[in-house]
């Protein structure tokens, strides 16, 4: 909105433009607020002694600052364990998956690639359809991913509906004319993919790099279902037992000092590895955010 | 854009038919079809092996025999999920969360995003938005341990505002059964409702600003605008998301249910795909599978319904396909 029109419609408010313009706001705040203060609290919590939290002392800031439950947070050799899985999970993922989906997105755009009907319909059916948790554990069992690495990673390797979405966005934002001059440049269909086609769709590109990390950071149930070993655990199964499930940390990893610190700490170190789980996500997000709005719009096209 | 690339085909292949054509064309575009072969390989291994499985819903499966070799049972798992007292519980418990959660899950971001486009100051617009995106980066597992935190009847953030109010007396919402679909739908509708707005935020911001004069100077108010001006504009989308949202009804609760419920809670929590997980822990994957085929059945008629109706009313132009 320019500035003229903005000082037109100043002028030409009325009465109830303004009262609906009051109760806007007011609703923003009141989400603000209830949206906003449970995240405070919990940042607020991760840095106060256990003793305030169980008391009920703290409301927005830290009561008794205290480190100690980053501090066992970091020492807590399994939770740097979970990191790196959780890490390795996510970077070889993400890149296998945007790798795979491209390449079958690609074709799917071009007019004159013979097999678009077909594999459209393919991906659609497979999409609506499914073959449900145990003939999926049968099939993957059977073909020997079960408790490797190979488990987590190659199931996902392919994502339907963000291939659909790069579809989409290949036809609308890459002319059809650039395809026909670079192919008389003498460009193969590979470097055209790589060299004109992949830097005009970076936007939607790196929405699906946003989505597909966040995904696979936070994922648990494959890993719970298709991982046997402990020390192969992603962060969230083992955060999963120290927050939801009843039983807590394992107690005969730890050393004697920091099993006097998780006696007197419990409340603390839960909302330290909440926090120090959810950063790097948020991390991320700042980093692409700029794309955000164009990528997702394309993405919501019908086509 | 299709014309361009027809026209620009070699006279060869305009003149084959048939097996030759498709053949010159294969040879022409062999790059394309290399391409797919990944993706292929994938769809194949992870997508139609899997359904090939399904047959054991109508098997009695044991691992040694393999999934052709199994002794072929007919609809007996299928009458002893129908003969199980418990069925309607389960299948009623799936049906209400995920209705529940549409009504309540599915306005309220339409709502926000009004509201976001209302608003004048840019500031608080942004700061609304950036603020409320952040529970959607929450994991399910941490999700759950902040709700199980804060509702805790002793140390949670709520004691805070009970002892404001000056009640002493607090029930632990987190096991009472009949809270539990509550609590699963508001939190889903707290986490999620910032991010859903981006969508629809984004499309009003597209809507022409000549409708709006337009509408004014015929003495439309905002409040009048809303309806005839910002929500037309967004319908196209609320649509195809509502097909879409429809299309997982019966998917509800692998995630967030498996991970909220508890033994007090069981008998309004326990839901198809819950139950499903908890057949194949007892190793009866076939009664499992039984179950879980007859649930896509039910999905999937589901979306072609929704998608029906919506290109239905709207003559071939909001349906998802």
């Amino acid at each position: 909105m320019s500035e003229v029109t903005k000082i037109r419609n100043k002028i030409r408010d009325t009465k109830g433009d303004r009262v609906l313009q009051a109760f806007t706001c007011t609703i923003l705040v009141l989400i603000l607020i209830l949206v906003g203060y449970p995240v405070l609290y919990v940042v607020a919590c991760s840095f106060s002694s256990s003793n305030a939290i169980m008391t009920g002392r703290v409301f927005l800031w830290p009561r008794e600052f205290t480190l100690a439950g980053y501090e066992f947070v970091f020492q807590y050799d399994r939770v740097w364990e979970g990191y790196r899985n959780t890490l390795i999970y996510t970077v070889l993922g993400t890149s296998i998956k945007l790798f795979v989906t491209t390449l079958a997105a690609y074709p799917l755009a071009r007019p004159k690639y013979q097999g678009r009907r077909l594999f459209t319909t393919l991906f659609l059916v497979a999409m609506l359809t499914g073959a449900g948790l145990i003939p999926t554990f049968i099939t993957r069992y059977n073909l020997g991913l079960y408790d490797n690495i190979w488990a987590i990673i190659l199931p996902g390797a392919l994502g339907i509906s963000h291939c659909f979405i790069l579809r989409t966005a290949f036809k609308t934002s890459v002319p059809g004319e650039l395809y026909d001059a670079a192919t008389i440049d003498g460009c193969s269909e590979f470097q055209v993919l790589w060299k004109i086609a992949l830097p005009l769709i970076k936007a939607t590109l790196s929405v699906i790099l946003l989505y597909t990390a966040v995904g696979e950071w936070n994922a648990y149930f494959n890993a719970m279902i298709y991982l046997n070993d402990e020390t192969k655990y992603p962060l969230q199964l083992i955060l999963r037992t120290i927050l939801t499930a009843a039983q807590t940390i394992d107690t005969n990893t730890l050393s004697a000092d920091q099993l006097v610190q998780l006696e007197s700490g419990t409340e603390q170190i839960k909302y330290a590895l909440i926090i120090v789980s959810t950063v790097p996500v948020l991390v991320l997000y700042a980093i692409v955010q700029k794309y955000f709005k164009k990528g997702v719009m394309i993405g919501s096209l019908k086509g | 854009m299709a014309n361009t690339a027809a026209s620009a085909k070699p006279m060869i292949l305009q003149n084959a038919k048939g097996f030759r054509r498709f053949f010159l064309n294969f040879k022409k575009n062999w790059p394309l079809h290399l391409m797919m072969l990944l993706p292929m390989i994938y769809m194949i291994l992870f997508e139609f092996l899997p359904m090939y499985g399904l047959q054991i819903a109508f098997k009695d499966y044991r691992a040694k025999d393999g999934i052709w070799g199994s002794d072929f049972v007919g609809l007996e798992h299928f009458e002893r999920f129908f003969s199980n007292y418990r069925w309607k519980q389960y299948v009623g418990n799936t049906v209400k969360i995920s209705l529940y959660s549409i009504a309540a899950g599915f306005p309220v971001p339409i709502i926000l995003a009004l509201f976001l486009h209302l608003c004048e100051f840019n500031w608080l617009k942004k700061l609304t938005q950036n603020v409320s995106y952040i529970p959607h980066f929450i994991s399910t597992v941490v999700f759950v341990g902040i709700l199980n935190q804060v509702f805790n009847p002793f140390t949670g953030m709520l004691v805070n505002f009970y002892e404001l109010f000056g009640v002493t007396e607090v029930s632990d919402i987190r096991s009472n059964p009949d809270a539990f679909i509550h609590l699963y739908v508001w939190s889903g509708v707290w986490q999620g409702m910032g991010w859903s707005t981006i969508m629809y935020v984004a499309s009003l911001s597209g809507v022409s600003m000549e409708l709006h004069e337009a509408a004014k100077i015929d003495g439309a108010s905002r409040f009048r605008r809303i309806f005839a001006v910002d929500l037309p504009a967004i319908v196209p989308i609320i649509c195809i998301q509502l097909v879409l949202r429809f299309g997982s009804v019966m998917s509800v609760g692998y995630e967030k249910v498996f991970l909220m419920q508890n033994n007090l809670n069981i008998s309004e929590s326990e839901v198809i795909s819950t139950y499903i997980y908890k057949r194949m822990g007892k190793n009866d994957f076939s009664f499992g599978t039984a179950v879980s085929l007859m649930n896509s059945v039910i999905n999937t008629s589901m979306v072609l319904l929704v998608n029906w109706f919506s290109n239905l009313i709207s003559d071939r132009e909001y349906g998802l396909f």
